[in-house]
């Protein structure tokens, strides 16, 4: 047992922090404020190898493992954590196709997904009635000659309007054949491809820098060398998309939490009540303590279920836990910090309240807290 | 960071886990009826090495790190809570400070047999009116020729109607303008002229493990009773603690694994609405959260255990924070778990029929002593606030 981190973990870690701190957080504030899309902090992020911190170096990647790309997710996200769930998506998407890609495709896209070549890339799974469910989706690919079309809409697209290449699930097989997740096949989209339209942005309570839209896929033709992974093989894929990203939202919300409570701490010992300041008080001291245990405990569970990826064992279960465990306690740690940060816990003018718009979200994408929770209960009444 | 086992790790977890399955907990439940003290699994556990764990070799311990005992503390008390605390008061709080504080003598003379299980250790710091405010304690020891003559009371000792030794704290020094106190620990065995004990408590949980008070009146102990120096006994006790709550941290676990263990299995064969139980998401979600937060309470507690196997050799690294933060989440945590395994099993759950009863009143100790749950908070907050 080792709970120290190894040397390349420690650069990574530092390099991330470094660059968050100089560069990102001094943008925050107004990245919130005027929804802007951090292009040039994105940009910035693939000088520093942060878009693909777990793909292999030969497609342009760091090769730095899971655990890194966790600790560097948590300092971006405790900077700006519209930046990092841009930065979160596209190191997936990367990492997806490096795991599941041609070789054409891993040498295509992945080196412009790393360096921020492509702004980002984007995943097409979530549709406007189909969510926790993907087996419900009702986009369809359908094979004409040698090209696939696709159509259908997605919702919820992450940084749909400036990604470079989408991986877009689409129903393959016949519903009566494949019920449910069987029948879905995973295609890269290139963006400006005919017919893929980008819908309006939507208006969030946090994450207002991140974009978020819908996409449309009409009549969308595809080359058959735009399959990613296998025919009918895109429930897996999903899945293993889905389990890795779960580590990046949990390392997102531990962000968010961490400068929650680093910015409690300073505000308690700086401001004063009835005579002493309200870091004397128990009643701050007891939220204090709990914010941070919550994180530590959130820490170790997300770095658990890191190394087991990293070790290529099975690692579902474990990154469900640092999940929903993480996130629920992100947003108890951020609504703790605007309780301790009192009326000015409310205003703009303390990070506070961006923080607890942020961080709610991190218990509905990537899975819900409740499909952590069937994921979490399977695996322990399957014991 | 790594978080598999040795090798060795695995295989005291494992030796735990079958004594704890084929000898502990077919007893579990006549001991808590029967407040009956487990004599014959103290000196099994003896045998097995499982009162000295992390105590070198060379004074009679099994010489291992503290995440094995922290190992094998989980899987005593999954089966008996009791049988757990009694484990860990013994490597903890008596063989621990021993090992870090005591003379050659007494690892010599007291530290081997207790470390060995032919002896039995206690440990006493709280008084009548002096718990988490260990600071305000009255029991005093006055120097006299030759040794040391004590006078006090300490009480909800541990293992305390059985023990052999006492490791006790009293004030050696009183500034009298100030008021200011220094304190001693002492080594001194049961059957010292002045040091008895009275009857044993009754408690909601842990019934097995007895508990007393104790009194020392005109008790004389030789010189070489002091562990450690005269006057930092404050230094030896709160030490002593900081390993200590991963000792109760693992407790904690043990009982919260064996309330779960217990749910999933009732669950799955409990009929509801045409359904087992466990087709519910109303069960389905109690036991994922009984398991994440399962989960979470153990990475703490080892996180705790490796530091203080570190700082076993580099006496830079501290752990109190990391004690506390475990044993805080891990004895919450046991409670919620053992509070929802009751409400899994409704009215069965409530009756002693089924373990999850006796997991329940077992778990509320945990926030209690080796420092409160408030205690822990004070000690988590004051690292965040300090600089």
């Amino acid at each position: 047992m080792e709970f120290d981190l190894n040397e390349t973990q420690s650069l990574i870690q530092k390099a991330a922090r470094d660059y968050a701190q100089k560069v990102i957080l001094p943008q925050a504030k107004e990245i919130d404020a005027t929804e802007k899309f951090p292009a040039e902090i994105l940009r910035g992020l693939g000088d520093l190898g942060l878009l693909a911190v777990n793909v292999p170096g030969v497609y342009g990647g760091s090769e730095a493992g899971v655990v890194s790309y966790s600790l560097a997710m948590q300092e971006v996200a405790r900077a700006c954590a519209s930046t990092a769930v841009t930065m979160a998506v596209t190191n997936m998407v990367g990492e997806v196709i490096a795991q599941f890609g041609t070789e054409e495709q891993r040498q295509k896209y992945c080196p412009k997904l790393a360096s921020g070549e492509y702004l980002a890339g984007a995943f097409g799974l979530s549709e406007p009635g189909a969510g926790s469910d993907p087996g419900g989706m009702l986009t369809t690919a359908r094979l004409d000659g040698d090209t696939w079309v696709l159509d259908g809409a997605k919702q919820w697209i992450t940084s749909g309007a400036y990604a470079g290449v989408f991986v877009v699930w689409a129903r393959t097989g016949d519903k009566t054949i494949h019920p449910g997740g069987k029948g879905l096949t995973c295609f890269l989209v290139e963006a400006g491809t005919p017919g893929l339209r980008i819908g309006r942005k939507e208006d969030k309570m946090g994450l207002r820098g991140s974009n978020t839209v819908a996409l449309e896929l009409d009549g969308v033709r595809v080359p058959a060398s735009a399959l990613l992974g296998e025919l009918n093989g895109g429930f897996k894929i999903g899945m293993m998309a889905l389990d890795g990203g779960r580590i990046g939202i949990a390392s997102q919300a531990l962000g968010i939490a961490r400068a929650a409570l680093d910015e409690s701490v300073t505000y308690a010992k700086d401001r004063k009540a009835f005579g002493k300041s309200i870091g004397e008080f128990q009643a701050i001291q007891w939220k204090l303590a709990d914010m941070r245990t919550a994180i530590d405990a959130a820490h170790l569970l997300t770095m658990r279920a890191a190394t087991l990826k990293e070790a290529k064992k099975p690692f579902s279960r474990e990154a469900s836990m640092a999940k929903v465990f993480a996130t629920e306690n992100a947003w108890k740690i951020c609504n703790e910090a605007v309780q301790i940060h009192g009326g000015y816990g409310y205003t703009r003018e303390f990070p506070a309240e961006r923080h607890l718009r942020d961080v709610r979200v991190s218990m509905i994408y990537e899975g819900t807290s409740e499909v952590q929770r069937i994921v979490i209960a399977r695996s322990l009444l399957s014991e | 960071m790594d978080f598999e086992l040795t090798e060795t790790q695995r295989m005291i977890r494992d030796t735990a886990r079958d004594f704890a399955a084929k000898e502990v907990a077919p007893k579990a439940a006549e001991l808590d009826k029967n407040e009956r003290w487990p004599a014959e699994l103290v000196a099994k556990m003896g045998e097995l090495g499982f009162l000295g764990i992390a105590v070198p070799e060379e004074y009679g311990g099994a010489g291992l790190d503290h995440v094995s005992y922290a190992l094998a503390m989980e899987e005593i008390s999954a089966a008996c809570a009791s049988t757990g605390v009694i484990m860990s008061v013994n490597n903890s709080l008596f063989c621990d400070p021993l090992v870090k504080f005591g003379s050659e003598k007494q690892k010599k003379e007291i530290l081997t047999p207790v470390a060995r299980g032919e002896k039995l250790g206690c440990f006493g710091l709280t008084e009548p009116m002096s718990g988490s405010d260990a600071q305000t304690m009255v029991t005093v020891a006055k120097k006299v020729d030759g040794g040391w003559v004590i006078d006090g009371a300490k009480n909800w000792i541990t293992n305390g109607p059985h023990a052999d030794y006492i490791i006790l704290f009293a004030i050696t020094e009183k500034d009298p303008t100030t008021g200011k106190v220094k304190h001693t620990a002492f080594v001194i065995p049961s059957g010292t002229a002045g040091f008895t004990k009275n009857a044993r408590d009754h408690k909601l949980g842990i019934k097995a493990a007895h508990s007393c008070t104790v009194f020392f009146e005109n008790c004389f102990v030789p010189d070489d009773a002091v562990v450690g120096k005269v006057g930092e006994g404050f230094k030896v006790a709160m030490a002593t603690l900081d390993g200590g709550r991963i000792g109760i941290a693992s407790q904690a676990l043990g009982i919260a694994k064996a309330a779960l263990e217990k749910s999933v299995q009732y669950a799955k064969e409990r009929k509801s609405f045409g359904v087992t139980i466990d087709k519910h998401q109303a069960i389905q979600f109690m036991i994922a959260d009984m398991g994440t937060e399962l989960d979470a309470a153990r990475l703490l507690t080892w996180r705790a255990a490796a530091l203080k196997d570190k700082a076993v050799t580099d006496k830079s690294v501290r752990h109190s924070m990391e004690s506390a933060q475990a044993k805080l989440y891990a004895s919450e945590m046991s409670t919620r778990v053992a509070h929802k395994a009751i409400q899994i099993h409704g009215g069965y759950g409530y009756s002693t029929e089924f373990p999850v009863e006796r997991n329940y009143r077992d778990a509320r100790i945990t926030e209690l002593y080796e420092g409160t749950s408030e205690i822990q908070r004070i000690v988590i907050a004051a690292n965040l606030l300090k600089g």
